[in-house]
Formats: C-alpha cells, sequence, structure tokens
C-alpha cells in the first residue's frame, strides 16, 4: 500500500532565500509525523505547499499514490487535508458555529449539534453560539480543531499548536490528536519543541536551512541528540546564579484597576507587583490574559489618566499620566512584543532605529542628528549582540526576526537603563540567539538592573527569572520564588486557581518571605 | 395643517429612496472589505443614464435598469483599478467618482434642464384611499417600496444566510477567508458590482421620480451622504435606513418651511439635512462595542494572495 502523501525533491525559491530545497517527506496512514526545525528552517513554507497555499518549483507530489498538484486551499480541503494555523484563521465577529459553517456545509442547526457531539467526544467542551471574540485563544484553537475534524480529513497539518496553551491544555490536545490517529488520520505535527515530539509522535523529519537533515523516530532519541540535528549543535543554557534581590524598587506597580477602550480587549483587575534592582521578575501566563494592557500601561502607550485606578512608579516617579517619552526619561528601556511596528520601523536603517530611543541619549544635539555617533551606536549594537545583517545601513524589515529582536534587545541595552521590560523577548527566535538574548539579560541583572518579562514560554522563564507572576484574565498572581517552585504549579496557576487559593498556606511556602509579596497576595485574593 | 404633514411624510419616503438603494449597495460593498467612494459619480451616472434613456424609450424600466448597467460598469473600472492593481481604494474612489460626474454631464447635456413624466404611483385600491396612512404609506411609486425591500434583504442576506457569511468573512480577514477556499477577489468584485448597480439606480429615482429633471449636478452631494450613512450607521441596515428617511425628513421640512416665507437664509436651510443627519448618526454610533462588532476590520484595505 502506498504512502497517504509522498514529497518528492520539493523546492520552494523566493527571490531572497531558498526556503525548501529538495525535500522529501513520506507520511503514512494513522501516523503522527513531526516536521521539527528552528524558526526559519522552512516548516512553514513546506506546510503551505502542502495546504495549497501557494505552489512548489520543482519537486513532485503524491497523494494516495497518485501525483498532484495542490492548487489552492480548497483543492487541498477537498482532497482531504485540513490544516490549523498557528494565528488562526478565525472571524471573530461571527459565532463559533457560523465560523465552522464557513468549511462545512450544512445548516446551522445540524451543524451546531455536531461541533457540540464531536467537542464532547473529544473531551473539549465548546459551545456553539459564543461570539469567537470572547474565546480564550486555547478555545479557539478547540474551534479550528473542531472545524478540521468535522470536515472528516485523512492528513490534518497543526503549526506550533502549543505555543498558545497552558501545559494542561497540552495534555488536553495530544489526548485528542492521539484519538484522531487512532481513528486512522494522518497527523503532520510541526513544533521546535522537542520534548513535545518525543511525547507525542511516531516519527520526525528534521530541517535544517530548508534542507531535510534527517529522519528520526523520536521516541528512540534523546532530547539532546533531536536537537543537535535541529540546530547543528547542542543547545546552549542560560547560567542562573543566585540574585542579590535586596535592591532599590524600580518598577511598583499598585492595585492597577483598568478597562481598556478595545471592546476585546482585558479589563485588568487590581493588578500589583514590582520589581527591584538585580532582580528579573517574570510574567507567565497564555497571551491574551492582560499582559498587553498591562504592558502598555507600563511602557506609557496608553496612559492611565482617566480611565482606571492605582499607580504605576518607575524610580520612584508616578507615572500614571506620563507619555512614553518621559518615561524613557526616568531610566526606563522597552522591548514590545511586536518588532516591526512597535519595536522598529521597518523601512528606516538600523542607524535609524537606534534614534528612536537614543535621540536623547546623545545621538541628537540641539535638535540635529549626530550621524556619526547613530552610525558608531548601530555598529556597536551589531557587533557586541552579533546581529547578522548588511550592516547599520540595512533595512529593519530586511532582517531574521532573530537578528532583529538581537538588535532591537541590545539597542535598549545601551541605553543602560535601570529598569528593562521586555514583552515575549525570544518569540520567534532562533535557539541560539534566544539563548544569547537570556545570557545578556541575566548579565544586565547582575549588573544592578531590573528586569521584568513577559513570556509564554516557561522553560525560558524557568531559566532566567528569580520570581514569578502568573496573568490570567486580568488578574495577576502573587510572586512565586521560582527556585522554589515548578511547572505544575505555575501551570495550575495559569489556568486561574491562584484566585482561590492566594491567601492560603499557597503563598507562605513561597520563601520569598518579604513584605511586599504578601501584600500582593492580599490584592490577589481581594480581587 | 394635515396637508404639510402629509407633504412631508410622503415626500420623506420618496427623498430617501436614492439614498437608501445607494446605501444598500456600498454597505455590501463594505462589509465585504472595499471602500467605494465613488457613490457621487455613480449615482449621477445613473441619473443621467436613466433619463436619456427613460426619454428616448419612453420606458421607465429601461432606464432604471440601463442606469443600474452603467453605474456598474463604472464600479467595474473602480473594481478592476483598486482590486487587480491594488491601487489605493480612496484615490481610486475619488478618482472613479469625478469620472462619473463628468460621464453624468457628457450623457445628459442634450436634456439639461429637460422634464419627464415621473413614474406613477402604485395604486392599491382601498389602502391608498385611506386618509393620511394611505397617502402616505400608499400611494408611491414601485421604487420606494423596492428601497424599503432592500433594507429587509441586505439585512437579512448580511445576517441570516452563507452568502452573508461569506461576504463578512472575506471583509474581516481576506487571508483567512483565502485560507479556508474562498475567492476572496471574486466575493469582492461582485459586492462593488451590486454596489454600483443600487448606486444607479438611486441615482435614476432621483430623476425619474423625485425631481422629476435631468440638470447638472443634481446628485448634490448625496452620494456623500450615504457614505457616512453607512458608517455613521455602524454597518447596519435598520440604522442606516433611519438615518436616510431623517434625511428625507428634513429636505423636506426645509422645503415646507421655505415655502412659508421664514427669513432663514436657503443657504443655510439647505445645508439642515446633511448637517442634522451627520449629527444624530454621529450622536448614536460612539458605542465603541457596537461599531467593532459590525466594522468590517479590513475595509480599503488592499488585498494580495500570496505566492
Amino acid at each position: 500500500m502506498s504512502a497517504l502523501l509522498e514529497l518528492k525533491g520539493v523546492s520552494k525559491i523566493y527571490p531572497s532565500v531558498i526556503a525548501n530545497d529538495r525535500v522529501d517527506l513520506t507520511i503514512e496512514s494513522g501516523e503522527i509525523h513531526a516536521i521539527l526545525g528552528e524558526n526559519g528552517a522552512g516548516k512553514s513554507t513546506l506546510m503551505k505547499l502542502i495546504y495549497g497555499v501557494s505552489q512548489p518549483d520543482t519537486g513532485q507530489m503524491r497523494w494516495q499514490g497518485q501525483p498532484v498538484q495542490i492548487k489552492s486551499p480548497a483543492h487541498a480541503r477537498s482532497l482531504g487535508i485540513g490544516m490549523v494555523f498557528q494565528h488562526f484563521s478565525l472571524f471573530e465577529t461571527l459565532t463559533v458555529a457560523q465560523n465552522i459553517s464557513l468549511a462545512v456545509k450544512g445548516n446551522l442547526g445540524t451543524l451546531s449539534r455536531r461541533i457540540e457531539e464531536v467537542a464532547d467526544s473529544f473531551g473539549m467542551p465548546l459551545s456553539p453560539d459564543t461570539m469567537v471574540h470572547s474565546l480564550s485563544v486555547g478555545e479557539r484553537q478547540r474551534v479550528e480543531i473542531v472545524r478540521c475534524i468535522l470536515q472528516e480529513p485523512k492528513l490534518l497539518i497543526l503549526d506550533e499548536p502549543t505555543s498558545v496553551l497552558p501545559p494542561q491544555g497540552v495534555q488536553l490536545l495530544f489526548a485528542t490528536l492521539k484519538k484522531l490517529a487512532a481513528r486512522g488520520c494522518s497527523i503532520l505535527y510541526i513544533s521546535h519543541k522537542l520534548e513535545e515530539i518525543r511525547a507525542l509522535c511516531d516519527s520526525a523529519t528534521v530541517l535544517r536551512d530548508g534542507k531535510v537533515v534527517g529522519t528520526a523516530d523520536p521516541k528512540r532519541e534523546s532530547a539532546a541528540s533531536l536537537a543537535t540535528m535541529m540546530i547543528g549543535h547542542d543547545i546552549p543554557v542560560a547560567t542562573h546564579a543566585e540574585a542579590s534581590t535586596d535592591g532599590v524598587i524600580r518598577l511598583a506597580v499598585e492595585d492597577l484597576s483598568y478597562e481598556p477602550e478595545d471592546p476585546f480587549g482585558t479589563t485588568l483587575k487590581s493588578v500589583s507587583m514590582n520589581a527591584k534592582a538585580g532582580e528579573i521578575v517574570g510574567i507567565a501566563g497564555v497571551s491574551g490574559n492582560g499582559q498587553n494592557e498591562l504592558m502598555r500601561l507600563i511602557s506609557g502607550e496608553t496612559t492611565l489618566a482617566r480611565t482606571g485606578k492605582g499607580v504605576i512608579m518607575i524610580n520612584q516617579t508616578v507615572v500614571n499620566a506620563m507619555s512614553a517619552a518621559k518615561r524613557r526619561r526616568l531610566d526606563f528601556a522597552f522591548v514590545p512584543e511586536e518588532r516591526l511596528g512597535r519595536g522598529a520601523v521597518p523601512d528606516l536603517s538600523l542607524g535609524y532605529n537606534s534614534l528612536l530611543t537614543g535621540h536623547e541619549h546623545g545621538l541628537s544635539r540641539f535638535g540635529f542628528i549626530r550621524f556619526g555617533r547613530m552610525q558608531q551606536r548601530a555598529q556597536r549594537c551589531i557587533a557586541e549582540n552579533d546581529v547578522r545583517c548588511g550592516g547599520d545601513n540595512a533595512r529593519a524589515g530586511s532582517l531574521s526576526g532573530g537578528n532583529l529582536q538581537k538588535f532591537i534587545v541590545g539597542r535598549e541595552i545601551g541605553l543602560s537603563p535601570s529598569l528593562l521590560v521586555l514583552s515575549q523577548p525570544t518569540w520567534g527566535v532562533d535557539v541560539g540567539a534566544a539563548a544569547a538574548i537570556r545570557q545578556s539579560l541575566i548579565a544586565l541583572r547582575d549588573s544592578g538592573v531590573a528586569v521584568v518579562i513577559v513570556s509564554e514560554e516557561l522553560e525560558e522563564l524557568f531559566e532566567v527569572t528569580d520570581r514569578l507572576h502568573v496573568m490570567f484574565e486580568g488578574h495577576l498572581s502573587p510572586s512565586l520564588d521560582t527556585r522554589a517552585t515548578d511547572v505544575n504549579r505555575i501551570g495550575e496557576w495559569m489556568t486561574g486557581q491562584f484566585l482561590s487559593v492566594a491567601s492560603g498556606p499557597a503563598n507562605a511556602s513561597t520563601g520569598d518571605g518579604n513584605e511586599l509579596t504578601a501584600d500582593s497576595a492580599t490584592n490577589g485574593a481581594g480581587a | 395643517m394635515l396637508d404639510s404633514l402629509v407633504f412631508v411624510l410622503a415626500g420623506t419616503l420618496a427623498a430617501a429612496t436614492p439614498l437608501i438603494l445607494a446605501a444598500m449597495g456600498e454597505l455590501v460593498v463594505e462589509k465585504s472589505g472595499v471602500l467605494n467612494l465613488s457613490i457621487e459619480g455613480m449615482m449621477a451616472t445613473g441619473a443621467a443614464t436613466g433619463f436619456v434613456v427613460a426619454t428616448q424609450t419612453d420606458s421607465t424600466v429601461a432606464g432604471f435598469a440601463m442606469a443600474a448597467l452603467a453605474a456598474m460598469l463604472l464600479s467595474l473600472i473602480f473594481a478592476i483599478l483598486a482590486l487587480g492593481f491594488l491601487a489605493s481604494q480612496v484615490a481610486t474612489g475619488l478618482a472613479v467618482g469625478i469620472l462619473g460626474l463628468g460621464v453624468s454631464v457628457l450623457i445628459g447635456k442634450d436634456f439639461e434642464g429637460t422634464t419627464i413624466k415621473p413614474l406613477e404611483k402604485v395604486d392599491l385600491g382601498f389602502l391608498s384611499d385611506l386618509p393620511l396612512l394611505g397617502e402616505v404609506l400608499f400611494a408611491q411609486d414601485v421604487v420606494v417600496y423596492l428601497g424599503i425591500a432592500s433594507v429587509v434583504l441586505v439585512s437579512f442576506v448580511l445576517n441570516r444566510t452563507k452568502l452573508g457569511l461569506v461576504i463578512r468573512a472575506v471583509g474581516e480577514s481576506p487571508e483567512a477567508a483565502n485560507s479556508i477556499g474562498y475567492p476572496v477577489l471574486l466575493v469582492r468584485t461582485c459586492a462593488i458590482a451590486f454596489g454600483g448597480a443600487m448606486a444607479g439606480l438611486g441615482g435614476a429615482h432621483l430623476t425619474l421620480s423625485y425631481t422629476p429633471l435631468w440638470a447638472e449636478g443634481l446628485v448634490a452631494g448625496r452620494g456623500w451622504i450615504v457614505v457616512a450613512l453607512v458608517v455613521f450607521g455602524t454597518w447596519q441596515a435598520p440604522r442606516i435606513a433611519i438615518g436616510a428617511y431623517l434625511f428625507g425628513a428634513v429636505s423636506l421640512i426645509e422645503l415646507f418651511v421655505q415655502g412659508q416665507g421664514f427669513a432663514i437664509p436657503s443657504q443655510l436651510m439647505s445645508a439642515m439635512p446633511y448637517i442634522i443627519t451627520i449629527v444624530v448618526l454621529a450622536a448614536i454610533s460612539r458605542n465603541p462595542r457596537v461599531v467593532r462588532l459590525n466594522y468590517p476590520a479590513s475595509l480599503g484595505l488592499p488585498y494580495l494572495r500570496s505566492e
């Protein structure tokens, strides 16, 4: 019997890069097959070829033994290929059932019943009449998966599906996928998370720089050996010494409540936290639980003038109504989640981009730009942070995500702030660059800077932080000493459990016995 | 007194009809994610074409049909530029709008200032003979009822049918719609063509029933009010209709007041329907939640299918 899907020598060439270089791939019926690779290794391009979003330049595809050219997503779906996207392809202003009815035949009534049946049989409850914008990210993923299941696919593609889930959600997802595979549906699972692939997949194809560098049985390989295949060398791990946390409070957020103007945003409910000189404070949680709102209030993108209550202090100055520029004058630096558009201007050179936050740090005089210094600053940032680019005249938008992020983080560190706040600092960054960024953050902490990191990657937070908060539906948990807690505990808190136990003995065992933590615990409980 | 009330109320329905027709078209266009600002020009083209064809053929039906067709052709020029060549929708809409005004003058140049026998009122038997109610509601021409029907129909299609879901999906996220297999550009082109035809019908109602004559500049900014109606009506057909009737009512009150000879500058009076409609609609559309829920998120953004 022939394989379900077979790719032979498939290449996709873009003007500046060969995204897929003679890729061979074979998927058998009913297997869970991993595509493993770093960001930029060509995984997403390969999936687009299989799902018909774009067409290969050379090579052959066979579907159930027959040669096939997949012309469009519609064509792919008619063959029986379904896909769950990393950035969901749902419509926020429609209900769950309406969203699904766009892809699945049948009238809304019967469809709603089938949605409930399928969702229940896989143990992931879903209400068909809810508007999608009111769903959490995890629930949206369920909608996508149910939508695919209802099309009775023979092959289901999932692109980094766990990046949006709390740990328990990952378990539920894996159970669902295994059930599906047992029913004979093949699954193509794209990820760079090695442990997940070892837990779930039957076979793996490893991509590096667009080429297949090997296939493996992930259950027989160790995470380290998979990593070596994936990036060509061992994963560097940032060292993590004890912090000296008796420093001054650099950032204080007290009893902050805020209702965003965007009706689809998250309302913050009595959020309290602080960050002291010489420590790294992490904020964990599935994105969309208020992290964006909190970050914008801290950075000054939105001010707290009228719509909220509470106090935000940077270096002992109340900044509630202060503009972002004024806050930066208080030795505050910020790295936003969005690299292009917020962190950097895509169409400007790296030199000009360093001017954006550095113009009050010696890069201008009497309102005139000092071009020599600007170039020097950018060149130094490029050299010190190993940014791979065409020099300080390169357009920011031409850099890969990881390199641009290294530049932005380096630029902010170069301002020698006393408080640095980062949102998703290593999101979409390759393993090597991520380790470099983490290492420089730890170095910064050791030099006495207060650092706050918002991240969805628990491993990253455990690697670098000294204290951890968890954000859930606009509430911020009390902080835990990172060394005295574990992933399970944080995972439970990511689903809101701290709301009921925050004032109980759970907090007493954190080992972080200072009164500020106790304060935030009471706030958490009161909310 | 009763006579003037009937005059205002009956006139309101008639005066609002061109706006309603064009606005229902533009609503569908905007819901599919396209901002077509050429309504003024399309209405003018429809008005001139309808008038000329009806005069020459003695058939108002032919007039309306050709008006719809002419404006639809104009809207397809917009579609080719904005969808095919990814030109800025705002700039293209303005350009095509100006083109439409020019075309209308060209078509109507031998008919400037001439009149035509207006579209006949429908006789609904005893209903039309009812006092007040009959004169207001049941003694209108058929296009007035078509306008009312279009509100119900467009609202139903957008909210209750698969076709409407597809249009809204394309307008919210063309990328996502493409990824689940819908032809984004085809949907948008059809929406634009529908919008053009409706604007043409609206324009023809001006020259074949409401005024009923042809004169250059006769549309007088109604196309722009339509754009405002759709936005301030928060992309909901019933609200847009209310706005259109408000505009119609104030226009008629203005005529009535002028007829009474009050000493108010006529320019100010002529501006009143525009001002009052905008102010009222702006006031009722202030709820950001309602706006966010009905706003087509990709409105005005060019869409290029990824390769």
